[in-house]
């Protein structure tokens, strides 16, 4: 899961590769803490985690996006315990969807290693300064062998130039962390709020300026369509489901059907998925998440927006189960019959 | 809030301003002022939420003429080590001072201390020790003393109080082999200063200064006796001040007739209940505990 990102970091930075300090901490409550610490003097920092680890994290995720700290983590989405299940869903970052961290799911290995350099510029923009965690569905993105190009350093140094956020300064000492009353509290809230919503021009410009100078882009930054041009029905989904998803349309000439692929969970981008769908009679979203008692969480979003269309809802992949081609096939089916019920896939 | 605020004859005056919400008779000024007065502008202070944290953050006002962060109450450790790791990253020279309450010490912070100190990160530790969760209403932590009364270890009609003995961490934060730990109070100001220099120089780092702080509110005394209470604290060997540099102990204060237990145990409200005739075999307890304690001390300083 996270264990080969920070394996193969530990690697770069022993053999010099990487100018940068590498913590061996004894928890991820305590990674999330040393990020903090670290980016609170004015540095870049960077950890990954997943699953049971993030929910460790739980309590200082929502410290570090509330003191506004740009640190950058990557999420390999497992699932929680119990059942103990090392396999991927996203029931650990849903868990986390309220924590005020910017949310970007990842389709591949590509896309994983493009939106980390761009995390960092979205999270570092005045207009933002918030965290954000990328993505990646444990196993299917995090244990693939599958050709990737690395941008050369350069270019990277180019696209993202150093830190320049505010720094630790002696003669000018800040406090930060500190406490609010009721009277202050909520106005916290909203800033934080506020830079989640403006994140959304920030995302599209950051993904517009990744393309130009690196020849990829990923929809308009915040989601991406895929054979919508003439589908009556759609489908919304996240990550790798989103590949698997492509490939079942393309190889069965499916034109009816086609897909939006949401890649920022958070901020949500409302306005972007009502505009992808204006022409479709129905959709549905599959999702490998589960609230209980409600159902699935992102269909939930998505039917407060949509009031007109049947919105279906699937839940499917949880602890790893395979979302195959013939479940896609029947998912289709299903959209298009305006299925009320909630489907276990 | 900028640094003009100074008051005479305190050189960490400067550095942690007059105004903060604290209880009268509170330890925690006498404490943060004198560590601050050894360690001057270059400083960043990470803070554990507790008391402390309480009374000199609330937004916008501040307490702090140094850079001060907050980030929860369980990682003040792993907070400062981030900290430190990052200004050495930059080339920048300064003190990293974590202080946490004994709740952030050792009970839910126990883990990331044990983290950074075993990494050797170049932070100074420092434990205000108020023997209980003071900020949420007195509850007993692993550092309340045996027989204490606190309102979730009330004295009752068949419970005397805190039945566990205090929580040696000082022997914990050995077993981490690091190069400097002393105990301290703030009733011996001089002697806290003088660790507070020796645990600040980066060859001794990571330091750990565990500080008893007596809290009138907590302890059930009059605010004007904080400092006696200290003193009778070390006087009476409930207390005692030692450092260890570099593997070498040695006692700090020594205390050539010490006074009964009873001297401390009934000047505080805590421990009123043990003055009960049928309570009397636990302050032999506990006089016996003390006993065998300073036995332990004195020998390893002799050693
Ligand atoms: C994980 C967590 N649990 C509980 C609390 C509530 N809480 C804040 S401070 C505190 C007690 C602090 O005790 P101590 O560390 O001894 O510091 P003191 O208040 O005595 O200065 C508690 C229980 C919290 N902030 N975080
Ligand atoms: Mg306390």
């Amino acid at each position: 899961m996270d264990t080969h990102i920070i394996e193969r970091l530990s690697e770069i930075i022993a053999d010099g590769e990487m100018d940068a300090k590498y913590v061996n901490v004894e928890s991820e409550h305590s990674a999330m803490s040393v990020c903090l610490g670290a980016q609170a003097t004015g540095v870049r920092t960077f950890t990954a985690s997943s699953s049971q680890g993030l929910a460790l994290m739980y309590e200082m995720l929502y410290i570090v996006s509330g003191m506004r700290l740009p640190v950058v983590m990557v999420n390999a989405n497992r699932a929680l315990s119990a059942p103990l299940n090392i396999w991927n869903d996203w029931s650990d970052s849903f868990g986390a969807r309220d924590s005020g961290w910017i949310q970007l799911y990842c389709e591949s290995a590509q896309e994983a290693l493009d939106t980390v350099i761009q995390a960092y510029k979205i999270a570092e923009d005045a207009r933002v300064r918030l965290p954000v965690m990328v993505c990646i569905d444990g196993f299917f993105l995090s244990h693939v062998y599958e050709p990737v190009d690395i941008p050369d350093a350069q270019a990277v140094g180019k696209f993202l130039p150093k830190f320049a956020g505010p720094v630790i300064d002696f003669d000018k000492p800040v406090s930060q962390g500190m406490w609010a009353g009721p009277e202050c509290y909520q106005d916290f809230k909203k800033e934080q709020n506020d830079a989640m919503i403006r994140a959304m021009e920030v995302i599209h410009e950051i993904n517009k300026e990744f393309k130009e100078q690196f020849g990829r882009g990923y929809g308009n930054g915040f989601i991406e369509t895929y054979n919508m041009e003439n589908a009556k029905y759609a489908l919304i989904t996240m990550g790798s489901l989103a590949g698997t998803a492509k490939h079942v349309i393309r190889e069965n000439k499916i034109h009816d059907v086609g897909l939006i692929r949401i890649k920022s969970f958070r901020p949500f981008p409302f306005a972007e998925i009502k505009k992808a769908i204006k022409d479709v009679h129905a959709l549905g979203v599959l999702e490998k998440n589960l609230s209980p008692g409600l159902g699935g969480a992102l269909c939930h979003e998505v039917r407060g927006m949509v009031k007109t269309k049947n919105v279906s809802s699937f839940i499917g992949g949880l602890g790893g189960r395979d979302v195959k081609i013939d479940d896609f096939m029947k998912i289709f089916d299903d959209i298009r019959h305006e299925k009320k019920e909630l489907v276990w896939v | 809030m900028t640094n003009e605020t100074k008051a005479k004859g305190c050189e960490g005056c400067a550095l942690f301003f007059q105004g903060a919400s604290n209880c009268s008779g509170c330890p925690e000024t006498i404490a943060v002022r004198t560590i601050l007065g050894v360690a001057g502008r270059n400083t960043v202070i990470v803070n554990a939420t507790s008391c402390l944290e309480i009374f000199s953050s609330q937004y916008p006002n501040t307490s702090w003429g140094v850079n001060y962060i907050h980030g929860a109450f369980e990682n003040t450790a792993a907070i400062a080590g981030g900290v430190s790791l990052a200004l050495e990253k930059q080339g920048r020279e300064a003190n990293v001072i974590a202080i946490a309450g004994d709740g952030g010490t050792l009970d839910i912070g126990l883990q990331a201390l044990s983290g950074m100190l075993e990494r050797g990160e170049k932070v100074c530790y420092i434990c205000l020790d108020n023997e209980a969760y003071m900020n949420t209403g007195v509850q007993r932590s692993s550092a309340t003393p045996f027989g204490a009364s606190t309102t979730t270890s009330p004295s009752g009609s068949v419970k005397p109080g805190n039945l566990t003995m205090k929580k040696s961490i000082v022997d914990i934060v050995a077993a981490h082999h690091i190069p400097y730990i002393a105990t301290a109070t703030v009733g011996h100001v001089d002697d806290l200063k003088a660790k507070v220099a020796k645990a600040l120089k980066k060859e001794n780092q990571p330091s750990f200064i565990h500080v008893l702080n007596p809290c009138p509110l907590g302890w059930r005394f009059d605010s004007w006796r904080t400092v006696e209470m200290a003193r009778l604290a070390v006087d009476t060997g409930m207390w005692i001040l030692f450092e260890s540099e570099k593997g070498k102990m040695k006692i700090t204060k020594e205390v050539v007739e010490r006074k009964p237990v009873e001297e401390y145990l009934k000047a505080q409200g805590r421990f009123s209940h043990l003055f009960k005739p049928e309570n009397n075999h636990i302050i032999k307890k506990i006089q016996e505990h003390m006993d065998s304690e300073w036995e332990r001390t004195n020998k390893m300083c002799s050693e």
